[in-house]
């Protein structure tokens, strides 16, 4: 059996920026567990430029924001164990995980932090009918393919869903010679960063069809088309709208799910919304010791907030091993009218990391001007007015430690739509 | 013969519609912006649009197949084309650092296209 002080699982954007701030942190014994053969997680295959706007305040691609961390790791003294898979995580910190070196490996750890990321939706989450044929991928899986396996998945494509991956994707293929033939989206409205729908699409001419989806997959052997409709407001497809779209490969950018297999089993209170682990004012989840950022924790638009979470919950993890737990007053923060999601799920003022803690949200639509406030059971914290808030670009607030020790029972954070909600 | 074009701005989340009107590259009329750094956005785009590349590049490499690359400042939207062109033909021995230039002058735009990770092996 291994005895380490903290283990990171995971090697990907926010496990890389947790065992860096863990040893910054005077953490001795930091080891780092990743499961693909090299570091850099789902960064080394986004190799489109737009991340790190706000850590590094410059325009740098998925491997070179990666690069910047891997580089600092050598002189840090954290051990990586690569192609190593976990397997299992007990509630009290023993880690399993298995390498085709050394077979079996038992890890105690006295803290513990998740950073596993996440994974797609696929075919199977949304039911459609049709064949299995080749041809079909998670927007994901053709971005691996192409950007680090160096082959094309197909020829004609169409896209299900905007999210940022499919809209990056979009381009790619076309920039490889491939021609889209549209993006779909069964929602009014996209579910990417308006910068990728103008630089992705409309840069090169690729329709977006918003209220779509694909109601039926045509081929044997290999997609040979797609049947798309028209959805109503229900979201159910309006059959007399029905066309015929001939492609080889159908993309589905439809949503990515946070990959907590190993979380459950620590026993962990779980977020329905999230689907991720609830966490505290320092990212740690019920599982007393364990922690979690990134992905795992919720879906992130921008990978520099991955880092900032990850960040904290070193910090929190660094603060445990020094000191455990005493006696905090935890109060709930509670996700009202309009929000799909507050995070963190609870705060321990007397142990807050800083003198302010900050507040991540999404709404559950678009909304042209919004109020957004925090109230507890003696009355308003806070208001604050926010303009074009979407789902798929989160809100972040700050509140500080003294606004915080005013509130009594619970934050309850509610987002109001201010006026009429015209047309975009 | 004054031609309209319609420009998102990407600058901030707003995502202003501007609709510009244009004679032989000068800007005619321009509508629908709200503040000056769309502005500026707008006129460097419907005059000289320019992007960051970011593709692969073949890698000889055992076990690696392709090194992903960018051009290190934005290039003309008109020779990403051509540049993509030029960039099949690269092909790269490791090892190889991030920032590396793996090409020059790409497609004539002076800008070098340079390695965006280090390998090593």
């Amino acid at each position: 059996m291994l005895y380490k002080d903290l283990v990171i699982i995971g090697g990907g954007p926010a496990g890389l920026a947790a065992a860096l701030e863990a040893a910054e942190q005077g953490v001795k014994d930091v080891m780092i567990v990743e499961r693909d053969s090299g570091l850099g997680g789902i960064l080394q295959q986004c190799i489109h430029n737009g991340f790190g706007l706000h850590v590094f305040k410059e325009e740098l691609t998925g491997p070179e924001y990666a690069q910047r961390f891997i580089d600092r790791l050598d002189n840090a003294g954290i051990e990586v164990l690569l192609d190593t898979m976990v397997i299992e995580i007990t509630p009290d910190k023993r880690i399993f995980a298995v390498n085709s070196e050394k077979g079996v490996l038992e890890i105690q750890a006295k803290a513990v932090i998740l950073a596993m990321g996440c994974r797609e939706r696929t075919r199977g989450a949304l039911n459609i009918p049709g064949f299995r044929p080749a041809g079909i991928f998670t927007a994901g899986t053709a971005q691996r393919y192409v950007n680090i396996e160096g082959y094309m998945p197909g020829k004609e494509v169409v896209i299900l869903g905007s999210g940022d991956i499919g809209l990056i994707m979009a381009r790619r293929f076309t920039l490889e010679g491939a021609r889209v033939k549209c993006v779909l989206e069964i929602m009014p409205y996209s579910n990417g960063l308006t910068r990728n729908v103008v630089q992705c699409l409309e840069d090169y001419g690729i329709p977006l069809r918003l209220s779509h989806t694909v109601i039926d997959i045509h081929g044997k052997k290999r997609v040979e088309g797609v049947t798309v409709a028209k959805v109503d407001e229900n979201l159910k497809p309006i059959l007399s709208t029905a066309e015929f779209i001939s492609c080889d490969t159908l993309l589905l950018s439809v949503g990515l799910i946070p990959e907590n297999e190993l979380t459950k089993m620590t026993g962990a209170d779980f977020d329905a919304n999230t689907q991720g682990p609830m966490v505290n004012q320092r990212m740690e989840t019920s599982c007393e010791g364990i922690f979690a950022c990134g992905n795992v924790l919720h879906v992130h638009d921008l990978v520099d907030f991955v880092t900032m979470e990850a960040k904290f919950a070193a910090r929190g993890a660094a603060q445990y091993l020094k000191e455990k737990d005493g006696p905090c007053r935890k109060m709930s923060v509670i996700a009202g009218e309009g929000l799909r999601y507050v995070l963190p799920h609870a705060v321990g003022v007397e142990k807050m990391l800083d003198e302010k803690q900050n507040f991540f949200m999404r709404s559950i639509k678009p909304m042209k001007k919004a109020r957004l406030s925090i109230q507890s059971e003696n009355g308003t914290i806070k208001t604050r007015m926010l303009s074009y808030v979407k789902p798929s670009e989160m809100i972040n607030i700050e509140l500080n430690k003294s606004e915080i020790s005013k509130a009594a029972g619970h934050l309850k954070f509610i987002l109001q739509e201010e006026g009429a909600s015209d047309e975009r | 013969m004054s031609d309209k074009k319609n420009v998102t701005c990407i600058i901030c989340p707003v995502g202003c519609r501007i609709e510009v009107e244009i004679e032989n590259g000068n800007i005619l009329n321009l509508s629908g912006y709200r503040c000056r750094r769309s502005l500026q956005y707008v006129k460097d785009e419907v005059t000289s649009p320019k992007r960051i590349l970011t593709t692969t590049v073949r890698l000889k490499a055992k076990g690696a197949h392709v090194l992903p690359v960018r051009t290190r400042a934005p290039i003309p939207k008109s020779l990403l084309k051509e540049a993509m062109k030029e960039l099949k033909s690269v092909s790269v021995a490791i090892p190889v650092k991030m920032g590396d230039v793996v090409l020059k002058d790409v497609a004539g735009t002076g800008v070098d296209v340079v390695a965006s990770r280090s390998w090593t092996e």
